[in-house]
């Protein structure tokens, strides 16, 4: 038994070093066959899923409250790159601690409850903050922050150039993943499935429900933050639509997609969602939504295990394997 | 007169006009309330079917020359058919799995018809106008009164003290409160629960049809009109709890009024007060106002 386990983990470890390689080649060689921009809100949107799923994917816990997040770090990076001059990676940061602690906040209320509540909560407590990003002075209402320099990373390298922007960003997503992938596999996200799958249990084997679950929320508003915070620098604006609960409904979809509880399945589903709302939007104009609405449907009704889950299904019936 | 330095004349009327959204929020929550009982499925696209209640009535009237009262009979029904659609086709097949899954359905389901809506009539608003018999209004002394406005708060009343009674009073009220239960044991005794659970959804989907209508001739009919409104309905059903019947209809029509007043003391808060008083509430008793603690 024990030489058996040894061999999983072995065989498990390099997968993991195969599938960084082979991300981080992908990543690497991408800008030169596609349009940088395109690939840039491909990742933000990638990193915000994946993190979405984090919590989805893994706890079990379903919020329809994440736009705040990424909004919010948005408005925050937003505002100290534009109207404070800080520096592109100390914006981002920031961004991302303001999404840390929202999520704090958040997760400390909504945590009472579960299930469908846990959901109404967060979408209820995401409005408040849309509705503070429209009337708080220094989100410029209804126009938003507009013209946020990208600035220069650590003083050094120019991000407007789009190349150097987009490396930048690749690099922020792999850092976001790793910690994803991280927080998955080590002991915590292994008590986090066993509060997903049975959470009397875990409560009985003595481990703090609500702690795990707070901070597995804290995390994953944290890197949705990074993930928003980062969008703003990139296409250098941060609106409302970040913060609208449109924005947390699509994250949903990304997730569901692409296949909830699978490390790559958001980041499959955000690439085909944005992929789809670029390449639709000057064929069919405002129907992109009624278009995400009918495979929302169909994804609830028929594809529940997304891209990735049903990949993975696929390759074991082929093999016959269950590992 | 003043109170607080605020003329009474402008706390009444923002009273009475909170009065009025309380109103839609208890049709509302009391619809998903309903909905909620016997499916236990949280249904997001009772705002969008709120919005579809508006446009068939307006519909009605400009195309089809659908009188005011007709359509607050039809509007409901057909919305309702609607809604058993829905429930026959989609969500029937969702009810062994997580119950989250019904809740992103309808959440799809919210935007094909928000999306559809929009792409027909456009987002500028339409205007309903207010049936021959209920215009003008009139001067109570201490304040006026739109005709209207009073009949949206007397017919909403009348709808939930109707709903109410046909819950807690009636024999198939019995029935329902006990498919809500022990929907196996109900079963067993020979009540087809299946066609109750699908009738269930028809009434709950034909309320938000019925505030729909009423809301057409105070609002403008646009397509967005309830995925706004949903939200804070979603508010206010984590405030009241979804413990009682009762509950819902006096948690939206009180926050109505706090609404209401917020705007008179701090109009800057108006937009958030009823989340505000939910982070509270979550606090301060996790179940609600009128939810069983667990």
């Amino acid at each position: 038994m024990k030489s058996n386990y040894a061999a999983d983990a072995a065989a498990q470890s390099r997968r993991t070093v195969l599938m960084f390689v082979a991300l981080a080649v992908v990543g690497l060689l991408a800008p030169f066959a596609l349009y940088p921009t395109f690939l840039m809100k491909m990742l933000c949107f990638a990193l915000f899923a994946c993190a979405f799923n984090l919590l989805l994917g893994y706890v079990g816990l379903l919020s329809f409250g994440h736009a705040a997040f990424f909004g919010g770090a948005a408005y925050v990076c937003g505002y100290l790159a534009k109207e404070q001059g800080w520096s592109p990676e100390t914006a981002i940061l920031a961004g991302t601690l303001t999404a840390a602690v929202m999520g704090w906040a958040f997760g400390a209320i909504a945590i009472k409850r579960s299930g469908i509540y846990f959901a109404m909560i967060t979408l209820a407590l995401a409005q408040l903050v849309f509705f503070l990003a429209l009337q708080l002075p220094f989100t410029g209402g209804e126009d938003g922050l507009q013209g946020i320099p990208r600035g220069k990373l650590l003083g050094l390298f120019d991000l407007s150039d789009n190349m150097a922007m987009y490396f930048f960003v690749f690099g922020v997503f792999m850092l976001g993943f790793a910690v994803i992938y991280r927080t998955i596999h080590s002991p915590f996200g292994q008590i986090l499935k066993a509060i997903r799958e049975n959470e009397p249990r875990a409560i009985s084997l003595g481990y703090d429900v609500h702690h795990y679950k707070l901070l597995a929320f804290v995390i994953s508003a944290s890197l949705a933050g990074m993930a928003g915070a980062t969008k703003a620098l990139v296409f250098q604006l941060a609106s409302l639509t970040d913060a609208h609960w449109h924005m947390s409904g699509e994250v949903v979809l990304m997730t569901l997609l692409g296949g909830m509880g699978t490390i790559l399945g958001p980041a499959v589903g955000a690439s085909t969602i944005v992929t789809l709302q670029t390449q639709l939007a000057d064929k069919v104009g405002s129907w992109v939504t009624v278009i995400i609405g009918v495979i929302f449907v169909v994804c609830v009704l028929a594809f529940r295990r997304g891209i990735v889950g049903e990949l993975t299904a696929l390759r074991q019936r082929l093999t016959g394997s269950h590992s | 007169m003043e109170i607080f330095g605020i003329s009474s004349q402008a706390l009444l009327g923002q009273l009475f006009l909170g009065l009025i959204n309380g109103s839609f929020y208890a049709v509302l929550s009391l619809g998903l309330a309903i909905i909620f009982g016997l499916l236990n499925i949280i249904n997001f696209s009772h705002g969008a079917l709120y919005m579809m209640g508006a446009f068939v009535s307006w519909i009605g009237l400009t195309q089809f020359g659908m009188s005011y009262w007709a359509s607050l009979v039809l509007t409901p029904l057909i919305v309702g058919v609607l809604g058993i659609v829905i429930e026959r086709l989609l969500l029937r097949h969702l009810y062994k799995l997580d119950h989250l899954y019904s809740l992103l359905l309808t959440f799809g389901l919210a935007l094909i018809a928000e999306g559809v809506f929009r792409n027909l009539y456009g987002i500028s608003g339409e205007t309903y106008e207010v049936p021959e018999l209920l215009q003008g209004g009139i001067d109570l002394g201490f304040m006026y009164l739109p005709l209207y406005r009073g009949w949206v708060v007397v017919a909403a009343l009348s709808v939930c003290a109707v709903t109410w009674y046909t819950i807690e009073k009636t024999s198939l009220g019995a029935t329902l409160r006990a498919a809500t239960e022990k929907p196996e044991l109900v079963q067993a005794l020979g009540i087809n629960v299946p066609v109750l659970v699908t009738a269930t959804y028809g009434v709950g989907v034909a309320l938000a049809a019925f505030a729909g209508v009423l809301a057409a001739p105070v609002v403008q009919v646009n397509p967005l009109m309830g995925s706004n409104l949903i939200i804070v309905v979603f508010a206010v059903v984590v405030i009241g709890g979804m413990g009682s019947i009762l509950g819902s209809i006096v948690t939206g029509l009180g926050l109505g009024i706090v609404e209401g007043l917020t705007k008179v003391v701090y109009p800057e808060a108006s937009a958030v007060i009823i989340f505000v008083i939910m982070v509270v509430v979550l606090l301060l008793r996790p179940a609600g106002l009128f939810g069983k603690q667990a």
